[in-house]
């Protein structure tokens, strides 16, 4: 089944005016936020699609911002929120673009703070659902409807048991996993769909297993349910 | 979820002795491992946005982002009291309230999506104007969202609910349907009369494209909404009066599916046919948009304005606003909106889109560089 519970129908509440350019963009710069671990100062954003064509009108402009500066999607100061984001000396440049994209709803986050810099892309895919589909040079697929976690490391022998064997001596159930690298022997990164989310100690314990780089955790539904 | 048709839904409600919405509570409860009373406080928090949704529309000012829309629901608020509209007053006022929730939603207010921002209009407006008119309590308001919500989760999940999959037909229609349902249920129907509502309802839809004008969800969205509200009381008046979707209503998502699959790209809220592509709708394009009007067009070919980058949040935006070059008529369209944005939520006349002026447009400032 596409839709799994009532409110998928009846839902979310979200600020005007369109589920997929707002509520959608919203997410994807809440995402974007939880991935930089930091308070954001810059942020280049490339449009794509229907993105590049209406962002204006449907203030998907506004709502990335918003979600860049951590506001949920129904946040009644999404509507200014580039009057927020300068006095959070956050500076923002969206660019639209004619370049091709999978999804006509893309959009492109790289976003910096003082000494770390991330970049994702993600498509809104309707009814203010989204998917990322890049992080960094990784492919991958998650959706950020689940507690999900994003662990960086060298591709080596063994390391994905010695994650998931943290996270099941835990009790956290793995919902969906996806991993890429960049080569063989070369950087990795593996994402993990769960249904808690994995608390702080955790995740420490992860960072510290050998060959780890970053730990990132991303809950954006926190204030949706 | 037990339940994939609408006849299995009617079936589980009438083997249980169930009101829909009490089955879907209790399915959602267990689909989503919380209580049934955290569910329904969600669903009660949900009606309160939409409750909200209405009060602001029909009292504050509500022109939209891109200053297409705004204010029609006052407009038909004010009718319905002071005339005595074709429709009669309940109607009216069902009408008056479902365009102010749309607007709200144009205008970059809260609202719920129900099923979509596109459709969101429809179950407020024709659920709030009945729960004055009957004296409802918020509590049966609730349980009728729940029941609404079943509906809509078996149209999704057997057609589409989004404009871009299956058109107008499937946002709108499928909100009538879902709200005609509800409010047989509402004013005391059975499960079975609350299916046939819905089969009523979505075969007055069939066929129904997205042609949204310059791609923003305002027009013809907003009276779309406006009149769904009002179809969605016809239906359920007809099934409570005891008539029949002859075409089982199961049969009747089938067609909307089937019409929807075979409905031209064009027609999908890409905004490249019907209304967005009259000679009107391409006019507002250009405006919105850039001289080509191409940012949607079916040329192809890039507009010249689309391809610059803003800027938002610098603090030397105003000065950087004036050292720029060739300022077209499509950036001065643009500062004009980005100003209006600023004074969205304050009093705001009621001025035609010429007058207003680019005078405070400070965070935002636009240059050249074609970073992407």
């Amino acid at each position: 089944m596409r839709f799994k519970d009532v409110f998928s129908i009846i839902g979310p509440a979200m600020v005007g005016p369109s589920s997929s350019h707002t509520a959608g963009a919203v997410r994807l710069g809440r995402i974007a936020r939880s991935l930089l671990d930091a308070e954001p100062q810059w942020a280049e954003i490339g449009l794509f699609g229907s993105f590049a064509d209406t962002y204006r009108g449907h203030g998907t402009d506004l709502a990335l911002i918003g979600g860049l500066l951590g506001y949920d999607p129904d946040d009644a100061r999404l509507v200014r929120s580039a009057e927020e984001a300068r006095q959070a000396g956050l500076q923002v440049t969206i660019a639209p673009s004619h370049g091709l994209a999978a999804h006509p709803n893309t959009a492109e986050i790289r976003l910096g703070a003082a000494d770390s810099v991330i970049t994702v892309r993600g498509a809104s895919i309707g009814g203010g659902n989204v998917e990322i589909e890049r992080v960094n040079e990784f492919d991958v697929r998650f959706t950020g409807s689940y507690p999900t976690l994003l662990v960086f490391h060298a591709d080596r022998k063994g390391m994905i048991a010695e994650i998931t064997g943290l996270l099941s001596g835990s009790g956290i159930n793995i919902g969906s996993m996806d991993v890429d690298r960049a080569g063989r022997n070369g950087n990795a990164l593996t994402v993990i769909e769960s249904d808690l989310v994995v608390p702080a100690s955790l995740l420490s314990s992860i960072a510290a297993l050998p060959d780890v780089q970053t730990v990132r955790m991303i809950d954006i539904m926190e204030g949706m349910r | 979820m037990r339940f994939r048709t609408l006849k299995q839904l009617a079936r589980l409600c009438e083997d249980e002795g169930k009101p829909i919405s009490q089955l879907m509570l209790d399915e959602q409860a267990r689909e989503s491992g919380r209580t049934a009373d955290q569910e329904f406080a969600k669903m009660a928090s949900y009606y309160d946005i939409m409750k909200e949704a209405v009060r602001k529309g029909l009292t504050e000012p509500t022109r939209s982002r891109s200053g297409l829309t705004g204010f029609d629901a006052q407009r038909m608020s004010a009718y319905a009291a002071g005339s005595e509209p074709l429709l009669g007053e309940a109607s009216a006022l069902s009408l008056a309230y479902a365009l102010a929730v749309s607007e709200v939603n144009a205008s970059m207010g809260r609202i719920v999506a129900t099923p979509t921002a596109g459709s969101c209009g429809i179950i407020p407006g024709s659920f709030v104007s009945v729960q004055e008119r009957f004296g409802w309590r918020d509590e049966h308001m609730v349980a009728g969202l729940f029941c609404a919500g079943a509906i809509g989760y078996v149209i999704a999940n057997n057609s589409f609910v989004s404009g871009a999959e299956g058109g107008c037909q499937a946002e709108v229609g499928s909100a009538i349907g879902m709200a005609a349902g509800a409010l047989v249920e509402l004013r005391g129907g059975t499960p079975q009369q609350a299916v046939h509502a819905v089969g009523l309802a979505l075969k007055n839809t069939l066929g129904l494209i997205c042609d949204p004008v310059g791609g923003l969800v305002e027009i013809p969205c907003i009276v779309r909404n406006g009149f769904g509200s009002v179809t969605a009381l016809a239906a359920a008046d007809m099934a409570l009066a005891g008539v029949r979707s002859v075409i089982p209503s199961d049969e009747v998502i089938q067609v909307m599916l089937e019409v929807g699959g075979s409905m031209p790209e064009k027609h999908r809220e890409t905004a490249k046919g019907g209304l967005a592509q009259t000679p009107t709708g391409r006019r507002i394009m250009k405006d919105l948009y850039g001289k080509d009007g191409a940012a949607r067009g079916t040329s192809g070919t890039a507009a010249s304005g689309t391809t610059q980058s803003e800027t938002y949040g610098a603090a030397e935006a105003g000065t950087a606003r004036t050292a720029r070059s060739g300022t077209s008529e499509a950036e001065q369209a643009e500062t004009a909106k980005a100003a209006q944005l600023e004074t969205l939520g304050a009093t705001q006349p009621e001025t035609p889109r010429s007058a207003r002026t680019a005078s405070s447009g400070a965070d935002q400032r636009e240059s050249s560089d074609p970073a992407h």
